[in-house]
């Protein structure tokens, strides 16, 4: 039903000219910040579809009087970036990781973005600080699966360990070393051997007779010796620094089913010059030879 | 605000409100103008796809992965979305284009990064990486807040996978016959590079799809399997270095 709008008598303010069952409702207006927020918002999107890109146009849009594409103004802020790094980006880009390394400015530059490009690509795996965890070498100790000189960890990281990579670095320890099945008691043999090169085993005639089996089924890969190969990634035996871990049954278990690592390769992901940031900082960590 | 001074359309609303039949032509009125303005836009959203070669289907074993992805919510907590500025670009990689999407049903855009951005996750890690991180999360990143997923080390079902190609196709993926044919052995063939398979039709079907016994058990095809698959294929079909900024006007 419609009334007449009418001032209500406790308020003061109009009604809305509609009752419903005898009840009348006020026409309170909205306060005006409201709907000057309201009005301003109207004429901030009159003003934004002038300068920016708006309304599509079948194959097309509005560009806007600005010109504005996220896209380009990325590419200026890259170039931004670039120019603020100027000449040292320009002389990484010129120099070997070594001849970095040997230039204190350089170097210093390197190591800063070698740690934020290590925190978003290598920490997942390498810890932070390049610690290492099990299955993943510590790269801040001095001792290196396929060298540590500034050109070995370059070449590394490039292409990778067993990543797929036309260049990767690669080679696979098979079952028993060679492939060639050793019975339990030998397997026990061999892996007391290799336990005797670190001063760790008890059982002499063990020891002996696994030496042997070393020599035919190892040697050719971990060294005479046990102190590796860094030409086929074969880590040393004769240190205390383990992938898999160093006792007797951690060993029996990487000879009869090898676990063997791998890194991605990092050549297609990261930019030359990061790629040499990171071998820097690699070997600045303190193992870098 | 209206009053007697308000204006006609106030003034006139008792009117439409007691005759239905003019009511009604005017909501459809309403309705259709908003539903235009929605809907043409799509009708050229071809234009709006960059031109880059590379994108193509997910082969079987990514789309069962995608499928678990979606299962499991991983979009709650991870984008896949990298978007044109310095920081993102710097720390992921290449900003996400609309072409690397257009086979996604739905896109996997996402909008909450509880975890990092996985656009550019594929090759970042190796296989052996996403298992151990997929079962025990703290075990790689001690103060992750990423749940486990050991379960999905149980076996993957297979009867479905020709159904879930043709019901992409129902919605535009262009999967041809043979795709579809070839579904059940290259779901097989992709996570056992070992067997006998054909490896060779599978990479010419889907370039660049990872062969490799994802999960370390080449014996069962896990749902594990088909989740690592679909990782190590995200941002690796489109060769970035290859476009620059005006190449991918849209
Ligand atoms: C998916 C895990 C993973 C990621 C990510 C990763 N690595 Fe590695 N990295 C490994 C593994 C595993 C090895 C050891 C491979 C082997 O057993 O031969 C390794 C080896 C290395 C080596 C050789 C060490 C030696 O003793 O010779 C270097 C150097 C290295 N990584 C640096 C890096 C850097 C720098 C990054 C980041 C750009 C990185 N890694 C990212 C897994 C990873
Ligand atoms: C063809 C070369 C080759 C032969 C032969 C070989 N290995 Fe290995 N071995 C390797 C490589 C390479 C690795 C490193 C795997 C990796 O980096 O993931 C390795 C790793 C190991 C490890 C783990 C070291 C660690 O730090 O945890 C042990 C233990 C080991 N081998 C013992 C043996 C024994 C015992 C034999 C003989 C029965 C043997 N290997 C034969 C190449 C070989
Ligand atoms: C509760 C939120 C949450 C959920 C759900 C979740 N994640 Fe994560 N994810 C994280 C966080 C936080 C990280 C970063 C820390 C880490 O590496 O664990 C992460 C990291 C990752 C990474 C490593 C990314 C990188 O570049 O380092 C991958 C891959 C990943 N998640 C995959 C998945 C998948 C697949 C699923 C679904 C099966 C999933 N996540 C579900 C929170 C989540």
């Amino acid at each position: 039903m419609t009334t007449e709008r009418e001032k209500d008598s406790v308020t003061g303010t109009e009604t809305t000219g509609h009752e419903w069952d005898g009840i009348r409702e006020l026409d309170t207006p909205p306060p005006s910040w409201l709907m000057w927020i309201f009005y301003l918002s109207i004429v901030f999107a009159a003003v934004y579809v002038v300068l920016y890109p708006a309304i599509p146009l079948g194959g097309s849009y509005t560009k806007g009087v600005l010109g504005y594409s996220s896209r380009e103004a990325l590419d200026v802020s890259m170039a931004q970036l670039r120019k603020a790094q100027g000449q040292y980006l320009v002389q990484i880009n010129a120099k070997s990781p070594a001849e970095i390394l040997k230039d204190p400015q350089l170097r210093t530059f390197a190591v800063r973005g070698g740690l934020v490009a290590f925190g978003d690509n290598c920490a997942a795996c390498h810890n932070l600080g390049g610690t290492g965890r099990h299955a993943y070498p510590s790269l801040a100790d001095d001792v290196w699966l396929w060298g540590g000189k500034p050109a070995d960890i370059y070449a590394t990281l490039k292409y990778g360990i067993r990543s797929g990579h036309d260049k990767t670095r690669t080679s696979a320890m098979l079952p028993f070393g060679t492939g060639q099945k050793m019975t339990e008691p030998q397997t026990a043999d061999v892996a007391e051997y290799v336990l005797s090169l670190t001063k760790r085993s008890k059982d002499a005639a063990a020891v002996t007779r696994g030496a042997a089996l070393y020599g035919r089924q190892c040697a050719s890969c971990h060294g005479k010796s046990g102190g590796g190969d860094q030409k086929q990634g074969a880590p040393a035996l004769n240190d205390q620094i383990w992938l898999y871990g160093g006792t007797k049954a951690e060993i029996i278990a990487q000879i009869v089913r090898p676990k063997m690592g791998v890194m991605p390769a990092w050549v297609d992901r990261l930019k030359d010059e990061t790629l040499k940031m990171l071998s820097v900082y690699v070997h600045a960590l303190g193992g870098g030879k | 605000m209206a009053g007697k001074r308000g204006n006609i359309i106030v003034r006139n609303h008792g009117k439409i409100e007691r005759n239905v039949t003019l009511m009604a032509v005017l909501i459809a009125i309403t309705i259709s103008i908003g539903g235009l303005v929605e809907i043409v836009p799509l009708f050229t959203i071809k234009t709006t796809i960059e031109k880059v070669d590379g994108v193509r289907p997910y082969s079987p074993l990514e789309l069962a992965g995608r499928n678990i992805y979606l299962r499991e919510g991983c979009y709650t907590c991870h984008s896949q979305m990298i978007r044109p500025f310095r920081d993102e670009v710097l720390r992921y990689g290449p900003y996400s284009l609309a072409a690397e999407s257009m086979f996604d049903h739905p896109f996997q855009w996402g909008s909450k990064r509880t975890g990092p951005d996985l656009a550019r996750v594929g090759g970042k890690y190796s296989n052996a990486w996403h298992v151990q991180h997929m079962i025990n999360p703290q075990s790689v990143e001690p103060g992750s807040v990423m749940p486990s997923y050991r379960h999905l080390m149980r076996p993957l079902k297979l009867k479905l996978i020709q159904a879930h190609l043709r019901a992409n196709q129902a919605v535009g993926v262009p999967y041809t016959k043979a795709q579809v044919a070839a579904a059940r052995g290259d779901l097989r063939a992709q996570a056992d590079p070992e067997g006998e398979h054909d490896h060779d039709g599978l990479l010419k079907r889907y370039p660049k799809a990872v062969v490799a016994d994802f999960d370390g058990n080449p014996a069962v095809l896990t749902e594990m399997d088909a989740v690592i698959a679909y990782m190590q294929i995200l941002g690796r079909m489109v060769d970035f270095r290859k476009y620059k900024t005006k190449d991918l006007q849209q």
